[in-house]
């Protein structure tokens, strides 16, 4: 068990190293944080609804992560491929599934690094006033879990692909399709024909559902559930379409 | 228990309606270099990367080492070094930090991985280019670079394909040499269709074309399969009419006699025979015995590259 887990450590650290050998972690940390302050600020309106919560900082994450996730995610099985470097990877003593969660646990921790970048905003809002730091908290930790969800499904999608720019498109759009499930316009149009269960199913599948109520406060354990099964199911398709696709 | 690091029977491997690989078997004992030739898209590729574990095999057994590499892929896959075709690594890591890398997945704890690692900056001459990301350096350092990674754990066996592709003749020549100075315990294969690189390096020769295995045999003993392709070749400078071509048949005592109008004044006459090699001073007594005028006389060998295109061509007709 230790060296299992040693393995998938040093693939981690390995991957985790990697953003940072080249411009792309800070160029994507830049991004990120002037992405998600802008939005905060001047969409959100953070100081034209004179209220003390983080509220209009976390209402963007969805739909910035539908584009920040799959820029993260997309060289992780795609890169290994075009470059030949998955054959050195299967051929080492190690097994499929520590190459797919090291790989994912590097991106979702680099996904940490950046979420912690945003904390000054959070002690902006606490300078300015009272906010309930219990809901900011709640808050943070399901948008790195909503990210944890996006990722995972990028690198489920990258491992289809060579072309990291294929693996970016198809990882935004599936990103997309799971957002809009709890859109009242999808809901009402499936809700017009379809048995109630079904429109509940998918609202249930919604990202945006789930990541509403946590932004309330509301962590229930279907939400955590939701999000790790999530990740769970796409890293094990993930770990299938790597065998499968390896040797394309 | 059987003494082979690599043993593999029936091997079968197939993409879609193309058979990449058909029944091919493969031992591979310590010390042995058995040279993997074979025309582009012979199959040599999927083979090694069958015996390396990246694919598995549609049919057939593969044992590292008595270790089946089905059932038990981690352990086997210890056994092995391999450099795969190209030499691929992660460009943007310096050289040390790639090959400290590959040493932690290989199981080489601090110690050991230290002195691994500087092994192999001396014996692979990596110290000059040491800390440079690899995306920097020369295709010749990127390919010591990728042996540099096959060798880091001190294999038993070790897969090499195509690792002079590309490499210029001093460059080829290095890692001939170096390949030679390994090679004595342990098994290694190399791919390539490069002929001179089997003659100077290899124990044995493994020719495969469209998927099957056609020769497995030392180069020594390849070349005496194909003993009727050894030629005394004599260049006169007289032209032979057919009483004289009868009488240079008799006196001459080989299987096969040629002669050919080399051009208006000169004919080669080509000697070889299917049981020995045709002698060259025999072969000139004779014809000085008709007063010939010769202006040329030879010996010439079968090279690995003349039995590579027989049993390749004979196989295509087929």
């Amino acid at each position: 068990m230790n060296n299992y887990l040693n393995k998938t450590y040093i693939i981690l650290d390995r991957e985790l190293k990697g953003y940072f050998r080249t411009p792309l972690a800070s160029i994507f940390l830049l991004v990120f944080l002037a992405l998600s302050s802008g939005m905060t600020f001047f969409l959100g309106r953070f100081f034209e609804r004179d209220q003390a919560d983080l509220t209009a900082f976390f209402s963007w994450h969805p739909w910035l992560f539908l584009v920040l996730m799959p820029a993260i995610g997309m060289r992780l099985w795609a890169e290994e491929r075009r470059s030949g470097t998955i054959e050195l990877l299967i051929t080492l003593p190690v097994t499929n599934t520590q190459l797919v969660v090291g790989k994912f646990l590097a991106s979702w921790i680099f996904t940490l690094i950046a979420l912690i970048l945003t904390m000054p905003i959070w002690i902006t809002v606490n300078y300015l006033g009272e906010p309930d730091n219990h809901v900011i908290l709640i808050s943070y930790f399901g948008s790195w879990l909503m990210a944890g969800a996006f990722l995972a499904l990028t690198s489920c999608l990258s491992a289809l692909t060579k072309n990291q720019v294929i693996a970016f498109i198809i990882s935004s759009i599936s990103g997309f399709v799971l957002i809009m499930a709890g859109f009242n316009l999808v809901l009402s149009a499936v809700r017009s024909w379809s048995p109630n269960w079904i429109t509940e199913t998918i609202s249930s599948m919604s990202f945006l559902s789930h990541f509403s109520r946590i932004q309330m406060g509301v962590f229930d354990l279907s939400t955590l559930v939701f999000f790790i099964s999530m990740i769970i199911l796409c890293l094990w398709i993930n770990v299938q379409l790597v065998q499968v696709k390896k040797a394309d | 228990m059987s003494d082979k690091l690599i043993n593999a029977t029936n091997l079968k491997k197939s993409f879609d309606q193309f058979i990449a690989v058909d029944n091919i078997d493969l031992s591979v004992s310590r010390g042995e270099v058995v040279g993997f030739l074979g025309p582009n898209g012979a199959g040599k590729s999927t083979t090694m990367k069958m015996l390396t574990g990246f694919l598995e095999p549609d049919n057939g057994e593969i044992f590292i080492n008595n270790i089946n590499l089905k059932s038990d892929p981690l352990k086997a896959k210890e056994y092995i070094g391999y450099l795969p075709e190209g030499a691929p690594s992660y460009s943007d890591m310096i050289v040390e930090d790639f090959l400290s890398f590959i040493g932690k997945m290989r199981g080489l704890n601090n110690n050991s991985l230290s002195n691994r690692l500087e092994e192999m900056a001396n014996k692979i001459n990596l110290k000059e280019m040491w800390n440079r990301p690899i995306e920097t350096l020369s295709k010749g350092f990127k390919r010591r670079v990728g042996i540099a990674q096959a060798l880091i754990h001190d294999p038993d066996i070790l897969i090499l394909d195509e690792p002079t592709d590309g490499l210029d003749p001093n460059q080829k020549h290095e890692m001939r040499n170096l390949i030679k100075r390994i090679s004595t315990n342990k098994a290694i294969v190399i791919s390539t269709h490069i002929l001179e690189e089997v003659e100077a390096v290899c124990s044995r020769a493994v020719i495969i074309a469209n998927g099957k295995l056609l020769a497995n045999d030392t180069p020594k003993n390849l070349e005496n399969k194909f003993l009727n392709k050894n030629t005394v070749s004599i260049k006169v400078s007289n032209k032979i009419n057919n009483v004289i071509s009868k009488e240079i048949k008799s006196l001459l005592k080989y299987d096969d006699v040629k002669i050919q109008k080399t051009d208006i004044s000169t004919h080669t006459i080509l000697v070889s025979d299917n049981q020995k090699n045709p002698n060259l001073n025999t072969v000139l007594k004779q014809i000085n015995k008709l007063k010939l005028d010769v202006i040329e006389a030879n010996f010439q060998k079968v090279s690995l590259e003349e039995i590579f295109r027989t049993i390749t061509s004979d196989n295509n007709s087929k």
